[in-house]
């Protein structure tokens, strides 16, 4: 099970009103790479791990990008605070008004929709770990380019801890790797 | 943004950096379980961090709804602001 806490992990904080932004920064939230992908990836993946480390570790790393999810969702909520309909239009977000208001709509920065078909669940731990370190590297390098983009200093404050915990996420997955194929090798019988 | 709420938002970053302590040094145990010193942090900073949030959930209402803390009356868990409405 899950239990919520009333806090986001990080504080989250913006400048001002920046709904051209918001746009960009959804790609992290409904994109290939964004969050939901991630939690989504781990959680499923974690049921065949062959150790308890591969189990626990997917589970409390597919827990924290929850968290990352809704500091996510709480930078677009802020963004596009107190923003009219003419400043949406104007930040190129007429079709994403139309449909959602300013609902925080699980879809990337172009406004294709989130899908299921942004992860892998193969049956190969293997192959499943190095899918995840490889998921943690495109998402650190979306947070690289949302950090070229962004012109609010409060916003990539909070990008900057998030391309962190993609770096340390991946340290966690490369150990978790070594873990699993040492069991793999020692399990064999000749 | 209210004096009180202000004063919310200080405790409150006071835990998410405790907790954040705690979950990085969770995913860090994960794959070292042996580290005795990573161990004794992980305890010390479990130990501040309910300290605080129960100081914090006398003052602002509940953190979690999942039976963790008694309730007040009336009940406060809908109390705003949710995470997301924080100022900080």
């Amino acid at each position: 099970m899950w239990i919520y806490e009333k806090k986001l992990e990080y504080p989250t904080k913006v400048c001002g009103p920046n709904p051209r932004l918001a746009k960009i920064i959804l790609e992290q939230y409904g994109g290939s790479d964004g969050e939901a992908a991630a939690a989504n990836r781990y959680l499923t993946q974690r049921y065949t791990m062959p150790t308890g480390m591969a189990k626990g570790v997917l589970t409390d790393i597919g827990t924290e990008e929850l968290a990352h999810w809704e500091i996510i969702a709480t930078l677009c909520y802020k963004l596009m605070k107190g923003v009219t309909p003419a400043q949406m239009k104007a930040a190129g977000l007429e079709d994403y008004y139309a449909n959602h208001g300013k609902d925080i709509f699980m879809q990337n920065a172009s406004g294709v929709p989130f899908t299921a078909a942004y992860f892998a669940a193969k049956g190969d731990p293997v192959a499943n770990l190095v899918e995840d370190m490889a998921a943690e590297q495109k998402a650190r390098a979306t947070y690289e380019h949302i950090l070229n983009l962004s012109d609010d200093s409060l916003v990539n404050d909070t990008i900057k801890f998030l391309r962190e915990r993609e770096v340390v996420h991946f340290q966690r997955f490369g150990e978790v790797l070594d873990n699993v194929q040492t069991y793999m090798n020692t399990k064999k019988c000749y | 943004m209210s004096k009180r709420e202000s004063q919310q938002a200080k405790m409150l970053k006071e835990i998410m950096s405790l907790e954040f302590t705690a979950v990085d040094l969770n995913l860090f145990l994960d794959t070292h379980p042996g580290d005795m010193r990573a161990l004794a942090e992980y305890n010390h900073t479990t130990h501040l961090l309910n300290t605080l949030k129960s100081a914090y959930e006398q003052c602002y209402g509940p953190l979690s709804n999942f039976g963790t803390t008694p309730g007040q009356y009336p009940w406060r868990w809908i109390d705003e602001p949710w995470p997301w409405q924080v100022e900080y």
